[in-house]
């Protein structure tokens, strides 16, 4: 079980307190009308799933129910950084 | 029966605490410190089970968690029986009763037995597939007789009479295995202000000290072990556990600690004690002192009872006062194992010889023994053991020192006793659960724990030393390296030692003896005991292709027993190196993964069981519901009334036409408190709204309501419901009861990532109201005996108001909705006035026969109407499109809503999607099962053509009739068309697809005066 470093709460709590709801930055196109279908259906399926270093979006969600980023490895399990989005 | 092996003294046991306890219906003896093992061997018993597919009768090898072969199925009463418990750690209580899981009728005469002896070669590894599984279909059959024949141990059928609980600790070092090792790091650091846990798995710390005749600071290691003890006992920072198992090593230095805090007192808990405790430690550090196991060579009939490794008898002999037999052979490729030979002798009994695989052994050890007087063969090896309950004695014959092959005169010695060694094996498995590999050590023969991320650091045998002066040196070292990396600082330097060095000479790299047959014909060498494979399955295994250690072990089952091949694994692993002429590190080891040991279920439950498994939710009803004959449904947490009995065994139809008659015919009551309810405020509230719902919001007036539908980016509706605006800048939204958790944490996710620049804030308040529904053409007049200051008007109270007023005395929030399109009214009050409100309606609407209704009711009501149940209707799947929910979206809005451009890729706009229709049955009284799929020609050449299948399907009441929605592919074009579903059963049911509204289609009712 994870332990994880909320950094609004700035407190280490078990993962159980936490979920991970998506990859980090996606950001919504400003213009999603003017968007091809292909460049929607990038937005809303493609995910880079990095083995090795990566970037998560988490929401403390019985916490303080802030969304934050977690920078970890998804080989070794290791949380490189936790911070605000 | 007389303990005949018990020894006169000696033993950390009281012999003045006599306990009797039964083993296979039999009566023994032993004394309080007794483990079930030392008992029944002190009594003489030589067989405990019979193998897993040869039957053949096993005896206690070991002394510790590595035991294969005496597993006990353990308790007096059903409630308190647990299967699969080692005898080796089970200690004996008065009245202690148990059994031997395996052999029927018993393990001393045993049915399967005769079919092993003369079977033992038709039964290859694989052979259960191999034979049984053409015809496939007939496994089944099988199955359950070989799953029968196999089974270890056997699950209570009554609930657990005792209670577990969980203890969560947040340390600094954590410290595994209390031998030398950990005491000495212990000691170290418990004088740097640390909050330290040693956890010791046997009963007793001092580990391999125990059993030892070594000094330390010039006296016996059981004297500095008792000092040590008394001094971290002394300290409040130190947490001491024995009995307690380290049984998993998780991500971010989380461990779990299984203690078995009454196992040792009495069939059942004492009152008010916890049976067993999972700790679950978070550390920041953690010390790896979990020493390492013997582990046997294998040779010929290796597993006739009395053949032991050689560290168990010194065990016995040391700890428990028992010598388990009177003629000693030991064979040993290391120096280690002499210290047995020694224990025998000293104990006044025959050591008949120690045989010694190495060609010149020559180390301090041999030449004691020696002196002793002792025969020391050198250069032989036991090849076959003689005897078949218990060893009556060994050949030996001359070993290459290649270890490859034996040679020369074969001699046989009478023996009862067979001891083995073939080195030590570090108890790397915490080390490698979180996906580390062991590393081999080539000079030790041994795998140790490799390269490690986390905090974790690795003292004494775990890691190869077992020299008592390194083991002990090693330990204070990493004591001394978590004291500089946390910069702590000491009071006193503790742990300071004097130990003379034991040097001893290599070990030979050797795990099995050769036989003078070839493997095939050789008499049975056993590698896994518990699941009876031997080197000739390995090397079939190999010889059929499977090379990878992970395939082999799949295939032979080695390592799959309750052990986990504490005791075979690394000597399979060498043999399979030896087929296939690889070294043992390019073999490698399987994987090893938490637990440890077994856990009972019990402790992994903890207090997580029946109530409190999973929290209920109650409204602040509930308790009337329960006095009226509700029958509950489970939406999410929450306990809901299903449907109420007028009286007991009213049957759930009755009871549901009873309920939907009396809605539409006067008024019915619901209690709706468990929708889900936030509140949202902020000036840009209204702005919010219109991005995360489909329809328009700016022009929605304070005192109004309105539906909305809530997709996904993709487009697919995922929740509904209706929100009012209260002021302003202030909305009170509500979603399905199983969303709110969910709507509440999207509402979150988009205004803290997307549009953080929006003024709007979000609170859950479900639980802050009760609501109340009431419907049907009385509502109003049953409203108006209780409700003051609304005017209840029609024209002046209209359908998607809400009002502010006083009902039965106390404020209220009254909505005019009606999800059954009957004239209804919400009140929300709040909720500890909701009992009272409620009872108030019950009074008042007596004279209307108001009659409460459940989930159930509210299902067909709504269906009868064509409403859909997001959830029900839809399954993220379905756009508005496909539910004609058209005129909930909003193309006016310059805000691209959530929704909108995912319900506008071209797949959802094709022609031919699956649209949401009403179905009605040809014959009225048939109902069509949820889920069935409808079929244009039901007689079309398989596979039948689907075009959709039925979301919902009740019986109304009202309408006389069977009711269903479902989708059928462009079914807006179809109506009047017939469509068919084909049932499991092969009969086809007839219906028609029509619009989903059965029930007053123009709407009339709720507008009754
Ligand atoms: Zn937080």
């Amino acid at each position: 079980m994870f332990y994880i470093r909320c950094p609004y709460c700035e407190e280490h709590r078990d993962e159980q307190e936490f979920h991970r709801v998506a990859e980090a930055n996606l950001v919504r196109p400003s213009d999603p009308d003017g968007c091809s279908d292909q460049e929607w259906g990038e937005y809303l399926y493609f995910r880079k799933n990095t083995r090795g270093e990566y970037n998560e979006l988490w929401v403390h969600s019985v916490g303080c129910r802030k969304f934050f980023n977690i920078q970890r490895n998804t080989e070794t399990y290791e949380i490189l950084n936790t911070s605000p989005v | 029966m007389t303990e005949i092996n018990r020894l006169d003294s000696g033993g950390n046991i009281d012999r003045t605490q006599k306990i009797t306890f039964t083993f296979n219906g039999k009566s023994y003896t032993g004394y309080q410190g007794d483990t079930v093992a030392s008992a029944l061997l002190a009594s003489g018993v030589n067989i405990v089970a019979r193998s897993f597919k040869y039957r053949r009768p096993r005896g206690i090898m070991a002394a510790g968690v590595e035991e294969p072969n005496a597993v006990l199925q353990l308790g007096k009463y059903e409630a308190t029986q647990v299967p699969n418990i080692l005898a080796t750690q089970q200690e004996i209580y008065e009245g202690l009763t148990c059994r031997s899981v395996t052999g029927w009728p018993s393990c001393d005469v045993d049915f399967g037995g005769l079919i092993g002896r003369f079977m033992g070669k038709m039964l290859p590894p694989g052979f259960y597939y191999k034979t049984f599984m053409k015809p496939a279909f007939l496994w089944h059959t099988y199955e359950k007789y070989i799953r029968k024949a196999a089974g270890l141990g056997r699950s209570p059928k009554e609930s657990d009479a005792d209670r577990y609980d969980h203890v969560h600790h947040n340390i600094d070092v954590l410290i595994v295995g209390a031998g030398p090792a950990g005491l000495i790091a212990a000691t170290r650091l418990s004088a740097a202000n640390v909050r330290i846990m040693l956890a010791e798995e046997t009963t007793e710390m001092g580990g391999s000290l125990l059993s030892s005749q070594q000094d330390i600071n010039g006296k016996d290691a059981k004297v500095w072990v008792k000092a040590a003890l008394k001094d971290l006992q002394a300290n409040p920072d130190v947490r001491l556990l024995t009995r307690a198992t380290v049984n998993g090593f998780h991500d971010h230095n989380f461990v779990t600690v299984n203690e078995r805090v009454t196992d040792h007192l009495a069939e059942k808990a004492p009152t008010g004690q916890a049976r067993q405790i999972l700790h679950k430690v978070r550390c920041k550090w953690i010390i790896l002192a979990s020493g390492a196991h013997e582990r046997p060579l294998v040779f010929g009939n290796n597993d006739v009872p009395g053949c032991m490794t050689a560290s168990a008898i010194s065990t016995y002999i040391h700890r428990y006062g028992v010598i388990p037999g009177s003629r000693l052979v030991l064979m040993t490729n290391n120096d280690n194992a002499y210290h047995t030979a020694i224990d025998w002798y000293q104990c006044g009994r025959t050591v008949i010889a120690v045989v010694d695989t190495r060609p010149n052994p020559e180390g301090k050890i041999v030449q004691k023994v020696r002196e002793m007087g002792i025969n020391v063969f050198a250069g032989k090896a036991v090849i076959d053991v003689r005897g078949r309950n218990r060893v009556t004695g060994v050949v030996i014959a001359d070993i290459e020192p290649s270890g490859q092959a034996v040679m020369g005169m074969l001699t046989t010695l009478d023996c009862d006793t067979v001891a083995s060694s073939g080195g030590w094996s570090p108890v790397v498995h915490l080390s490698c659960h979180t996906g580390c590999r062991p590393k081999w050590r080539e000079d030790i023969q041994a795998f140790v724990p490799g390269s490690h991320r986390e905090n974790i650091l690795f003292a004494g045998s775990v890691n190869g030393h077992y020299d008592l002066a390194n083991c002990l040196q090693e330990a204070v070292n990493c004591a001394d390296q978590i004291i500089l990396n946390e910069s702590l600082t000491v009071q006193e330097v503790l742990g300071d030692f004097k130990v003379e060095s034991a040097l001893e000479e290599p070990i030979m790299p050797l795990f099995s003896i050769p036989h003078t047959k070839p493997v095939m014909q050789s008499p049975k060498q056993f590698v896994d005991f518990q699941n009876d494979v031997t080197v000739s399955a390995i090397d079939l295994a190999v010889r059929e292709g499977f090379h990878s250690i992970e395939h082999v072990k799949r295939y032979t089952v080695m390592g799959f027993g309750t052990d986990q091949g504490k005791l075979g694994n690394i000597n399979g692993m060498a043999i399979v190196a030896n087929a296939l002429d690889k070294s043992i590190p390019e073999v490698g080891t399987t994987t090893f993964r938490p637990n440890y040991t077994p856990v009972a279920f019990g402790t992994i439950v903890g207090r997580y069981r029946n109530q409190l498994f999973d929290p209920e939710r109650y409204t602040a009803m509930h308790r009337w519901h329960c006095d009226n004959g509700a029958l509950f449904e489970d939406v999410g947490q929450w306990k809901r009334p299903w449907y109420f009995q007028a009286y007991p065994g009213e049957k759930m139809q009755d009871a549901l036409n009873r309920e939907c008659l009396a809605v539409r015919q006067s008024v019915g009551i619901m209690d709706a408190s468990t929708l889900g309810k936030i509140d949202i405020q902020g000036k840009d509230a209204r702005e919010f709204l219109g991005r995360v719902y489909t329809n328009a919001w700016a022009k929605l007036a304070v005192g109004k309501c309105r539906y909305g539908v809530m997709c996904n980016e993709d487009g697919m509706v995922f929740d509904d419901g209706v929100t009012a605006c209260l002021a302003e800048q202030h909305f009170l939204m509500t979603t399905t009861t199983g969303g709110a958790a969910k709507v509440l944490e999207w509402l979150e996710l988009f205004h803290q990532t997307e549009w953080p620049e929006l003024d709007v804030y979000f609170n859950s308040v479900t639980d802050h109201w009760a609501t109340i529904a009431i419907n049907g053409p009385n509502a109003r007049k049953l409203l108006s005996e209780l409700c003051e200051g609304i005017d209840l008007d029609k024209d002046k109270f209209k359908l998607m108001d809400w009002r502010q007023g006083i009902v039965a005395g106390v404020p209220a929030r009254v909505f005019r909705i009606s999800f059954t399109g009957e004239l209804s009214f919400e009140i929300n009050v709040q909720a500890n006035y909701g009992m009272h409100v409620w009872k108030a309606l019950q009074v008042a609407g007596k004279k209307y026969k108001l009659t409460p209704y459940g989930t159930e009711t509210m299902h067909v009501l709504r269906a009868e109407k064509g409403f859909i149940i997001a959830g029900q209707d839809t399954d993220g799947s379905v756009t508005p499109l496909d539910l004609g929910m058209d005129w909930c979206l909003s193309n006016k809005k310059s805000f691209s809503y959530i929704g909108k451009r995912g319900m506008a890729r071209s797949d959802c706009l094709r022609k031919g999607r699956k649209q949401l229709v009403g179905i009605q049955t040809k014959s009225k009284e048939v109902m069509i099962p949820e889920g069935s799929q409808a079929v244009d020609n039901p007689y079309q050449p398989l596979p039948l053509e689907a075009l959709g299948h039925i979301t919902s399907s009740y019986f109304s009441a009202n309408l006389n009739q069977s009711i269903a929605m479902g989708f059928i592919k462009d079914g807006f074009n179809r109506m009047g068309d017939t469509v068919y579903y084909p049932q499991p059963d092969g009969t086809i049911i007839t219906a028609e697809i029509c619009s989903p509204v059965f029930y007053d289609p123009n709407g009339d009712k709720q507008h009754v005066e």
